[in-house]
């Protein structure tokens, strides 16, 4: 690397349309809504800085708290489905020989570049309550209604009289089901890579010395790619807790999420001083994830440091 | 010996466990099943609720999606978007990686950050900040204007937020980049230009095309800045598909989301075959 004097010229040709584009159309809007957040509406189309707290305040009605608090849980839940479901599937790729591991990498990446509407409508269509999936549970019912009958249990109805549909359109369990669907390759790709970079010799070793598998797993495989957990767990639950279109679609606007209800303040209810305080907020529990993740990663290096040095 | 193996895994035969194994095909079957389905359901012959019975083949609705002149014109939109996005995006994805590989300068930590922050923060954020900013200078295109320039509102975001994973992926390839070779094009006379242009450009050549794909995928993909962006008549297709599936849902729908599906699969056919051709060269 050389120092920007040396080449003062060719620097600021490279630096000044990066750092000017950044600026312009990234930065200056953020100001702007910053300005917004403080400010308020004198006029259909006009709002004036006033440096109020207003905006903020608004924050801490009951009902923007419910809806904050729904938001995190249903992100949170999502996540921990896709930490469960995207570790096995990182480990089977991880593990499996090689000539297979681009196929089965390609199999999760695949929807990843697939258009996140197109697939958010496919789950839609096969979520109704005549969709695919409870055809399928009804058939199951079927078949399992007509074991008990075969086994003489028919008259007691013990799964009720005919199969009821299972509802997910506006229902938490759609939008959870959304979530997980659409972020769980997001989930797998760093797991992957650090069980790719994992010394496997230590694994060997515990298994050597006489510890079984699912104890290799949760005292050495588990802790020695925690750090890649953490990263799929903050890249799965950012996106999610922002998300505009699953709730959207799948919630049937009966399971708003945050994203959700700033669109409204700008595209129905025209507030947009409160609308650029929510989505404010919203950027601050953003950089607070991402600096505590920063700080955790700092300590752990010097950790790290100290037992090397 | 092989069954021996099988009795009791090795230290990392993990995918060897049928436990895992089965999470892997049902975490498979969950990613795909809805999109297989909705493939299918395109070609269904049934008017209304096209998506609950299947009543027989048919290609009707490609037809009729073909013959819709505003999905046509929403699916034209799309297309220019990322592709005009995606030139402004390699361009300057490229002059920024350079920047952040080559030189030390003040406060770089700082840039670096900056760069960064379009990929992590939530889309809606941008999409409300971008679109206020244009509505607060005023920047807004007028109605009228003629095509592609209608669209510059929502081209701007699109580089905004696609420029900066341009820049990443580019990045990474500028590591493997050997800078003696930089040396010798100087000592035998290239100018700055020239080294960039016969010695920097061409080991770059894999990324810029990663990058573009990447910049390409994300801008036809995009819903919610465009939303925000987007005016009465410049539609793209992601925001016309949304309404069209808040109103009604018809198997047109289907039928354009597998062409796009299908362009999609086609894009990353290409992404992959360069990405083992840059790996053949290295």
């Amino acid at each position: 690397m050389e120092d920007f004097r040396r080449n003062l010229r060719v620097f600021l040709a490279f630096f000044t349309p990066s750092f000017g584009w950044l600026a312009l159309f990234f930065l200056a809007p953020l100001v702007i809504i910053f300005l917004y957040s403080v400010g308020e509406t004198v006029s259909l189309t006009e709002v004036k800085t006033t440096w109020t707290f207003a905006n903020y305040a608004r924050l801490t009605e009951p009902e923007i708290v419910t809806l904050f608090i729904r938001s995190l849980w249903l992100a949170g839940i999502s996540t921990v489905i896709c930490l469960l479901v995207g570790y096995p599937v990182a480990l089977v790729i991880a593990t499996a020989p090689p000539k297979w591991k681009p196929w089965l990498l390609l199999i999760v990446i695949l929807p990843f570049w697939t258009n996140l509407l197109i697939r958010t409508y496919a789950l839609l269509n096969i979520l109704g309550t005549r969709g695919r999936v409870n055809d399928l549970f009804e058939w199951i019912w079927v078949q399992a209604d007509g074991a008990l009958r075969f086994v003489g249990l028919g008259e007691y109805q013990l799964l009720g009289e005919e199969y009821e549909p299972i509802v997910f359109l506006g229902r938490w369990s759609g939008v959870i089901i959304g979530l997980v669907y659409v972020h769980l390759p997001f989930t797998v790709l760093p797991i992957y890579a650090a069980l790719e970079r994992l010394e496997r010799s230590y694994l060997e070793a515990s298994l050597d010395l006489g510890a079984g598998q699912w104890r290799t797993f949760r005292s050495i495989l588990l802790p020695m790619t925690m750090v890649g957990v953490i990263t799929a767990a903050i890249i799965t639950f950012i996106p999610m807790l922002g998300s505009y279109l699953t709730p959207a679609l799948l919630g049937r606007g009966q399971v708003d999420m945050i994203a959700n209800v700033i669109e409204r303040q700008f595209k129905g209810a025209n507030d947009w001083p409160f609308g650029a305080a929510m989505s404010l907020f919203l950027l601050y529990v953003t950089f607070i994830i991402l600096a505590l993740q920063a700080i955790a990663a700092m300590r752990r290096s010097r950790l790290r440091g100290r037992e090397h040095g | 010996m092989a069954r021996r193996r099988r009795q009791r895994p090795g230290p990392f035969d993990y995918s060897r466990k049928l436990s895992l194994q089965m999470v892997f095909v049902l975490a498979t079957i969950f990613l795909y099943a809805p999109i297989i389905v909705l493939i299918i359901f395109s070609f269904n012959d049934s008017r209304r609720g096209g998506n609950v019975i299947w009543r027989g083949f048919t290609t009707d609705y490609y037809v009729k999606a073909a013959n819709n002149a505003s999905l046509i014109e929403a699916f034209t939109n799309s297309l220019t978007i990322a592709v005009i996005s995606t030139i402004f995006s390699v361009i300057l994805g490229a002059i920024t990686a350079v920047v952040l590989w080559r030189w030390r300068f003040p406060l770089k930590p700082g840039f670096e950050g900056l760069v960064a922050l379009p990929i992590v923060i939530p889309e809606i954020c941008l999409g409300v900040a971008v679109a206020v900013f244009f509505s607060y200078f005023g920047l807004y295109v007028p109605p009228g204007t003629p095509w592609p320039f209608n669209l510059t509102n929502i081209i701007i975001a699109h580089i905004t937020f696609s420029f900066p994973f341009a820049a990443m992926v580019i990045r990474t390839r500028l590591q493997s980049f050997n800078r003696e070779m930089e040396e010798a094009a100087k000592d035998l006379g290239a100018t700055e230009f020239q080294v960039f242009r016969d010695v920097i450009l061409p080991h770059l050549k894999p990324g810029l095309i990663a990058g573009g794909l990447l910049a390409f995928t994300l801008s036809l993909d995009d819903f919610v800045i465009t939303f925000f962006t987007s005016g009465p008549d410049t539609v793209t297709f992601p925001v016309k598909v949304y309404s069209m599936v808040r109103f009604s849902v018809t198997p047109e729908i289907n039928a354009a989301s597998t062409v796009l599906i299908l362009i999609t699969l086609v894009l990353t056919a290409i992404a992959m075959r360069y990405q083992s051709f840059g790996d053949d060269r290295q």
